[in-house]
This record gives structure tokens, sequence and C-alpha cells, in this order.
């Protein structure tokens, strides 16, 4: 069967756009074609900066023919619809149509359409067009003297040629006939702009690749890629060094040459001064070279590995001179701006956060830090983390953002602030919170351990979150502009990977009146009670807050609607808190009812033991006794509900020892008692194991009672006695779990 | 006017590969040969474009901060008429100013800026052979075209194009604008932008801007950049961070802007009909004007982030009233 062969030949194309435009490209043309009936059997798509190209292999010659039977109105039907029937079929007139005869509803039209299949290359002739004025491009653009016209085409850079051919591999290929304003489908392409810039005449894919790769053009980006990264490679091992692969710049390097050629050349040795992370961003992300090291020592040598586009006519000198020169002046600048830096205290750069603004509604970035050395000390003692050490990190952690390097190099902040801080002689763990506390940055991210950047990296991430949730600038759908999910999981991170006690609901709480000077005028005329009395685990806490609260405001009842609020808030951050927990635990493979079953018991913050009841009693619920206590559990809500709902009323209550009119009820009142007191034992001493080993006791008892007792007694002070004894199996369970979310 | 005397020798026609140079080098004198002066570079340039039927213009005489702002290219780029111009334009830069002491560094540089409306289908090519006309050798070299989307919030305007790298080093700017002004360009312009010191400085070979060989004479006869303006920027760099009378720009700004505004609404033919406008030009002077004295009260640090945008803003305001105003001109209207 025939092959299809497109190029668009263009001016360059962004690195960035090239691979999803192949893939929208190969989209575009295989859908339409299955869509018109022309099922293909295979297509790959390729980019260089100057082509997008695609062959479909295996394509019919011609589309089936269609026969179609269209059912229309009833003989002597109205005109309107009669009318309608000839428009819709393409008939001339009614008596063109069958009649059918339909012994219960009548006789009807039918019209007969036979649509003859069309020659595929017709077919592309149309739809090829659509695609190129339709293509999705990020950003497009108009250009040269037809740029006036409305409708005329806009792509990504400048269009030169297409090249559309159709046909077999044993016969010459005809081109798709079509021009997309003003330029001819043909069969022409060009090689690389320097080394081979003339016309090529082409016929298929085959010749057309083979002919592009005699003309310098390496088609395939995976194959530049390969090239690229095994000449880097050998340039480095021959001097006795090791590349330093970076996929990202790869990509986007494949993306830059047509015909690459890696050469290698070097900086002075006064630049290797300059921490590594430093040299690399400026020769990376300026100049888009690779960086070698020495294998011996993991340090970065004086080299450098450029990707040209042309094989210069003298093997490279000038390019590689050029390259150093620039790279040279880069370094030269880094340095600078290092050596700069090192001359300026990191605390002394604080004063300027006055006057830098975090957010809009949050304040400035100096009160942010102030905020966050609050919370770092107040959780300090909390993960083992000596309180002056994560005050002080917690100080210096954001100060590099006013140094020059991180001004130039955004994405090396934290890491400079580190060895910022090491050479101003601060203490290790300090040093290290400042890069530390930034993260974990996503799910696959380095947790910290060092208890001094867990109690910043928790303090900023906490702080981040109640902000955002103070001004209700809550994520929503895929809308995360403060990327909230990912501190949240970072907090979650950070507290079961350290294995950590926290109390999220009380430190949020605590944090969020920090931001309320910032809201308090919200509350003025709104005045309510404090709800319920507070009870906080956290020592001292309770003490805190009163202390907080004189300091925000003089007046007791405008505090009191404030912490309201914040409860409020608090309450909904920690749903989401609960959300991302159980993301989180899915991904890891756990059961996200469980986490359910386990929140809605109410009261939990702790997360630690959240994780822990969770893995608990999925353990329990892998054995036989826990899945049919949940089975019988399970019966016994849905009994009552049921009878609930008739009786209009619950079955609350201590059931009456006295009505117990059959062994099984005694013996499944006597395991409840007993299963609630060493289950609740269990739970105190955080032994969710021993706490389901209890549990699983209940079952005989549960198992017979469902076996020799009728629930729904005739005596009517029986049947209430058993439903209460029902009541209680729900409530027993729930010293674990609310095993009603638990699905099966 | 510097005569031209070689104009008999050089090629009506070019046709590819084009690494052969424009002009036949060795019959130039080597004081004038593009890598051995800054003058000469610049007079390559301009003949280059000149063969292609551009109009070489002077810079134009007002201070502003990039060649964009030339109303040669502003106002040009709108409307249907034909335009290709190609100028040297003074670039102010007040804030990248290093007192002299920056090796590459200027308050004041060099801008060489083509525009061609509608963009000619060879844009590129022409690009590549103005780079051998001064002396730059694409088979030698590494050329390249690497994404930079141009936009310029001040005079409400956007293109697409590349930065043009030699070597790693960029050395211009390519666009084809969409929109100027608030206009949408119809047709679309192609706009070339070198930085004439940086390119210079490649192709002489120097590492220090000040170093650049200006007039490409040798010995005593020889004058560098640094005669010509390490001086200038000594004194702009003080004059710039340390003594320009910012209450006196602030009220200049306000002035260019009602000037700017009282003009626009006085150009208007025969009261507010909208139809034609006869003070398009002059009333875009003090939209440039704005803009030079806004840059100067930034290297002052006098405007905080939040006003930053909102100067930017009421620049753009002038721009776009300034461009609706052009295209309702004899050079900016419809035929």
């Amino acid at each position: 069967m025939p092959d299809l062969l497109l190029e668009l030949f263009s001016e360059e194309i962004p690195a960035r756009m090239q691979a999803k435009a192949a893939d929208d490209l190969r989209r575009m043309v295989t859908d339409k074609l299955v869509a018109e009936g022309l099922v293909y059997e295979g297509a790959k798509a390729f980019a260089t900066p100057r082509r997008l190209a695609l062959t479909v292999h295996g394509v019919p010659t011609r589309q089936s023919d269609l026969k179609e039977e269209r059912r229309g109105p009833r003989v002597g039907g109205p005109d309107a619809a009669i009318q309608g029937f000839l428009k819709a079929t393409g008939l001339a007139k009614i008596e063109d149509a069958k009649i059918q005869t339909d012994p219960k509803k009548g006789d009807f039209y039918i019209a007969l359409i036979e649509k003859p299949g069309r020659a595929t290359i017709d077919v592309l002739a149309e739809i090829l067009p659509v695609i190129i004025r339709t293509f999705p491009w990020p950003k497009s653009m108009r250009w040269g003297a037809r740029s006036t016209k409305s409708g005329s085409l806009s792509w990504v850079r400048p269009l030169h040629s297409i090249i559309a051919t159709f046909g077999l591999e044993t016969e010459e290929p005809d081109v798709v006939k079509f021009s997309v304003d003003g330029i001819e489908a043909g069969q022409t392409t060009f090689g690389h702009r320097f080394m081979a810039p003339s016309a090529i005449p082409v016929r298929r894919f085959e010749d057309y690749e083979a002919k592009l790769k005699a003309a310098k053009v390496v088609l395939d980006p995976q194959a530049r890629k390969e090239i690229i990264l095994a000449d880097a490679k050998q340039l480095a091992f021959a001097q006795g060094f090791e590349l330093v692969e970076d996929q990202g710049l790869l990509d986007e390097v494949a993306g830059l040459v047509e015909w690459p050629v890696a050469l290698m050349g070097s900086f002075d040795e006064e630049y290797l001064t300059i921490p590594d992370e430093v040299i690399r961003a400026t020769i990376r992300n300026n100049q888009k070279c690779f960086v070698v090291r020495d294998p011996k020592t993991g340090k970065l040598v004086n080299k450098f590995i450029l990707t040209a586009n042309i094989e210069a006519t003298d093997g490279g000198k000038v390019i590689v001179a050029g390259n150093e020169r620039v790279i040279r002046a880069r370094l030269s600048d880094a340095k600078f701006f290092y050596e700069t830096d090192l001359k300026t205290k990191l605390e002394d750069r604080l004063k300027k956060f006055d006057q830098i603004v975090f957010h809009e509604k949050l304040g400035t970035q100096a009160e942010r830090i102030k905020r966050i050395e609050r919370l770092a000390a107040e959780i300090a003692p909390l993960v083992g983390a000596d309180v002056e050490k994560a005050k002080r990190a917690a100080h210096l952690a954001k100060a590099d953002l006013l140094t020059e390097v991180v001004g130039e190099f955004p994405e090396l902040q934290g890491l400079m602030g580190k060895y910022y801080a090491q050479a101003q002689g601060e203490d290790d763990s300090v040093a290290a919170a400042s890069e530390d506390h930034y993260k974990p940055q996503g799910p696959a991210d380095r947790v910290p351990t060092d208890p001094v950047s867990v109690a910043v990296a928790l303090a900023d991430k906490i702080d981040t979150l109640v902000g955002f949730w103070a001004i209700d600038e809550k994520p929503t759908g895929s809308k995360d502009p403060y990327a909230l999910r990912r501190a949240a999981l970072g907090v979650i991170r950070l507290i079961t990977e350290n294995n950590l006690r926290l109390h999220l609901y009380e430190l949020s709480i605590f944090h969020s009146l920090f931001f309320a000077e910032k809201t308090l005028s919200t509350f003025e005329g709104k005045i309510a009670k404090r709800g319920e009395p507070l009870d906080f685990v956290v020592p001292g806490l309770a003490d805190a807050l009163a202390q907080r609260a004189r300091q925000i405001t003089r007046s007791e009842k405008v505090f009191e609607t404030a912490f309201e609020h914040y409860q409020e808030l608090t309450r909904d951050l920690l749903s989401f808190f609960a959300d991302r927990l159980k993301v989180q635990l899915r991904d890891q493979g756990a059961r996200h009812d469980l986490v359910d079953a386990v929140f809605s018991l109410g009261g939990q913050d702790d997360l630690l033991l959240i994780v822990r009841r969770v893995e608990a009693l999925g353990k329990f619920l892998d054995t036989d006794d826990g899945k049919n206590l949940l089975a019988g559990t399970k019966r016994a809500s849905n009994i009552l509900s049921i009878e609930e709902k008739r009786d209009k009323r619950t079955f609350d209550g201590a059931p009456d020892a006295g009505l117990y009119a059959l062994a099984e009820e005694k013996a499944l009142a006597k395991a409840i008692n007993q299963v609630k007191s060493e289950a609740g034992a269990a739970v105190q001493k955080e032994d969710f194991a021993a706490a389901m080993s209890a549990m699983a006791k209940l079952r005989p008892a549960v198992d017979a009672f469902f076996d020799k007792v009728k629930v729904n007694a005739d005596e009517p002070d029986v049947r209430e006695n058993r439903l209460k004894l029902l009541n209680e199996i729900r409530a027993a369970t729930r010293a674990v779990a609310d095993f009603s979310k638990i699905e099966g | 006017m510097i005569p031209c005397p070689y104009a008999d020798t050089v090629p009506r026609t070019l046709k590819p590969p084009f690494a052969r140079p424009i002009l036949p080098m060795d019959a130039l004198p080597a004081h004038m040969r593009p890598e051995r002066s800054f003058q000469g570079f610049i007079l390559a340039l301009q003949r280059f474009w000149a063969e292609q039927g551009c109009v070489i213009l002077q810079p134009y005489d007002m201070e502003m901060g990039a060649g964009t702002f030339h109303p040669a290219t502003t106002l040009r780029a709108l409307g249907p008429k034909r335009w290709n111009a190609a100028y040297v334009q003074p670039s102010r830069r007040p804030k990248d100013g290093r007192y002299g002491e920056n090796p590459n560094r200027l308050q004041h540089y060099y801008q060489f800026q083509v525009i061609m409306k509608p963009s000619p289908p060879n844009l590129q090519d022409l690009y590549l052979k103005s780079l051998a006309a001064i002396g730059i050798d694409s088979g030698v070299h590494d050329i390249r075209f690497v994404e930079d989307d141009w936009e310029s919030p001040t005079l409400g305007a956007w293109g697409l194009g590349w930065e043009c790298w030699c070597d790693g080093m960029e050395v211009s700017q390519f666009t084809y604008f969409q929109q100027v002004a608030g206009v949408e360009c119809a047709p679309v312009s192609g706009e070339l932008t070198y930085g004439l010191e940086r390119l210079a400085m490649y192709v002489q070979g120097v590492d220090r801007v000040y170093d650049l060989n200006f007039n490409g004479r040798d010995g005593a006869d020889k004058v560098t950049y640094g005669d010509v303006f390490l001086q200038a920027e000594q004194e702009y760099s003080r004059h710039n961070f340390e003594h320009t009378d910012t209450a006196m720009l602030f009220e200049q700004f306000k002035m260019a802007e009602d000037a700017c505004k009282k003009y626009l609404a006085a150009g208007w033919k025969e009261g507010g009909n909208q139809k034609e406008h006869l003070m398009a030009l002059p009333a875009y002077d003090q939209c440039i004007k704005a803009s030079h004295v806004f840059n100067l009260l930034d290297a002052r640090g006098v405007i905080s982030v939040t006003e930053r945008q909102s100067y930017i803003m009421r620049v753009r305001e002038l721009a776009k009233a300034c461009g609706e105003a052009w295209v309702h001109t004899e050079a900016g209207r419809a035929v």
C-alpha cells in the first residue's frame, strides 16, 4: 500500500516546541485519515530546527464505497418533512426514494445513498491544508506581504515550502496537490543551511531521509541526541574526564542543530574557585554547553563541550575560540558576582526585605521571615532541634535571594545561601538549612533529616499554607500558582519520613494568628462567642495564644471572633492535608478509603499516627479476622440504619443485660466490653497492631450473634436491646477506625 | 557623506553560498576594513543594506533606549506602505552605566537597525549575507537562530523571532513585528538589530570595548573607542546615578506626557472626527522623551516596583495614542 511523505520547511522552530509539534502533526494527520475511513499501518514524525516531517505508510489507495439506507418520513407526510428529507439525502425528487411497508406504522420512504470512496490522494489534498492552517503552535505569527490579508497563514515562524507525496514504493509517487497561502505542495526540500543549501528533489520517505543525511541534516531528533551524547562522552573520556550528563540540555541542544558537531573548549583554571553549581549554571543556561568533571574527585574541570551546527572548514578552531571568549566573559561576571556576594554578610542584606513585597495581602518578605523564625522556634523543641540554631537558620535562610549570583541564576537559591553561610562561619546545621529548608520540592526530592533544617522547612511551608489559606488563595482544580499542594506534600513527607509527632492543627492555628494583624479589621462588628474550651496538647500553647491575643488587640472579643475564624480556616487546611495524605498513601499503594476511615474519627492532626493507624488497619483487613469483622460491622450498620429509619430514632445507650435471652447475646456483650477496654488501652499506647489484635477477638462473637440471634425479635424491648447491642459493635470498632468508610 | 569609490564593483545580485563578502575586501584601504575599524564596520553594514534598497537614515536626534524607538521603526512599521530603512541609533540605557569600568557594559552604545516592510521572504539570507559583509564567514563560524520572543511593554509591541548567535555569542536580534504601539502590523515588518560594539569587538578580537580601534589607523594616528567614549561613560555614570535632578525629571515626565496628549488632541484635522491626523510625529517625540526621562528616574532608583509598572503603562498609553494618530497620517494610512 502507498505511503505519505509530508514535510513542512520553515525558518528556525524554537527547540522547546519541536517534539510536541512532531507529535501533533502525526496525531492530526492520522486521526483525520482514520476519520476518513483510511486505516494506515504506521506513522512516524520528526522535527529539526527547520522542518517538521511525517511519514505514514500503508495507507489504502482509496476509501471504500459507502452504501447507506436512510429512513425518511411516512408516505403522505407533511411537505416540509419530505423536502427536508430530499435535502438531507441529496435526492432530486421523492419518486427516487424507495417505499418500505411497515405493518404497524404504515409506509415510509427509504433513501439509498451510495457514496463512492474517493482516492486517498484527493482526501489528503483536502485534509492537509486544514491541518496546516489549524496547527496548534503555542505561539504563531504572520509574515511577509500576505500578512495584510485577513485569514493569512499563521505559523511558528515563516513557512517556506511543503513536500507532500503519496504513492507506492515501486512507482514514482504523486504530489498531493494543494497550496496554503501561496505555498504549493511539491517534492523539493533543502539541506543544511550552510553546508548544503541547494534544492533537493525527493520522492518518498526513504530517499528523503537518506538525501537529507547526505545534505548534512540528521532528521531524527533521537539520532541527533545519540550523536551528541556519544561524541561529548568520547571527547571528555579522551582527556581522562567524564561528561556531566544533562537530559534537559541535551533535548534543547538537539533542537538547535541539524548536524551536530561536538567540540571541546576550555576556560581559565582560576574560575574553578567559583562553586561548581555556579559554573554549571553559567555554562549551561547562557551558553547551552555541557560541563565536564574529573571522575576521581567528582569536581568540575576547566573544560566544556559545545554542540556546533556545522563541520567548519577549519575543524572548529574559530568556533571553539569564540565560545571560549564568551564563556570567559560569563565566568568572569559570575566570579565577580560570587566574590561581591562574599563581601556582604547575609544578615546585612535582610534590611532590604522591608521593601520587597512577598504578596500584596501577606506583607513583605521581612515580615514573612519574622513569622518563619517564630514558628521555627516553636517547632524546634518538638523535632529535637536547638531553638537558637533554628531561629538563626530561619533568620538567614532567605537572605541569598538578594545576592548577585541568585539574581542571575534563581535556580541556585538556597544552595548559594549555604555556601555564603559557611563562608561567614555559621554553624553547619544553620548553613545547611539555607539549602534544605526548601526541600522536599516534590515526591522524588530528598527529605532533610537534620532537625534544624526540618524545623525551618516545616515553618516555611506551614507559613505559606496558613498565609494563603488566610487570604483565601487556595488551589482550585488545576490551578495552584503558589505550589501549595507541593508545600503540603512537603510537610507530610517531612513529618512521616522523620517519624515526627506534631499536632498540625494546633501549630497551624497558632501560626494563623500571626496573620491576624493583617486581617483583623474583617472582624470588627462581628462579635461572637468562643466555642468549646481550648484543650491543647502542646505544652504552653494556650498561654502563648492568650499572650498573642493581648499583643494583637486589647479587645478580647475581637480576638475571639478572629480565633473562631482561624479555627474554621485551620480545619479546612487540615482537610487539605488529609487529601494530600490520601494522594501520597495511594501513590504508595495504600487504600485511600482507609485514610478516610481514620480521618473521620475526628480530632486527627497527628500525621504520623494517622499513617500508622492506616498501616495497622490495612494489615488487619488483610486477615480473615479483619475481613469478617468488617463484614459483621457493616451488617450491623446496615440493619441499624434500616431500623433507625423505620423507627425514626437512634439506638444509643447501653443495652440492658437483664434482657439478654440467648448465650450469643451475652457472649457478644462480654466481648464488646473486653475489646473496648483492650483496644482503648492499646490506642492510648499508640500500639495500633495490638488494638487490631484486640478487635479480632470481637469477630467470633459477632459471627455467632448473627448466626443464632434474630435481631428483630417479636418482643419490642428485646428488639430494642439487640439493636443497642449492634450499635455497641459499631462504637467499639471506632476505637481504631470508622468502619463504615471502608469499602468492600 | 563619505563617497564610495567602489560602488561599481558591488555585485547587484548575490547567489549562495554567502561566504563571499559583498565588498571585495582587498579593494578597501586597510583602515576601512570592518575587522580593522569600528567606523569601517558601520560603513560596511550601511553599504550592504543600501544595496538591498534600504534608505540609510542618520540617527534620530533624541535620546532613546533602543533603535526600535526611532520613528522610522516604531511609526513606519505601521500602515500598509512599503518601507525599507537602515540606520545607526545611539542607545542610552542610564542603568547600564559602569563608570567605564566594565569591559562590556555601557550606558551609551550603538545599535544598527534595519527595518523591512513587508518582511521579504529571504530576510534570513540577507541577514547572513550582511554578516559576511562584515567579515563573518559562515563556513568557519557557527551561526544559529535561537528562539527569542521580543516584547516592549513601553511601546505596546511584540514580535516573534530569534537571538542570532555567532559561536555562542548573541550578535543580533531578529524580529517579525506582530504588533507595534498597540496596532496590528499589516503587513508584518522584519526588524534586525545589531549590537555594534559587541560584534565589532568579536571581529576585531578585543575583550574590552574601550580597546576597539575606532578609525582603523595604527600608532599615533589610532583612535580607540575609549579615546572617544571613556570619559563620557564616566561622566554620564556620575550623572545618571548620582546627580540627575529627580524633582526636575518628575516634572519633565509630566510635561512630556501632557505635551504628547496636547499635540495629539490638536492634531486631528477638522476637530474631533478622528479621520486625519496632522501632528503624529511631534507628539511621538514627546513619547520618546517621556520614556527616556523614565529611564533616568529608574536609574536613580527613585521609582518603586509598583510605580514602575504604572510609569511603563503611562508611556505605553502615549505610544499607543501616537500609533493610532500615525495610521491616520499620509505615511501611515492605507492608500
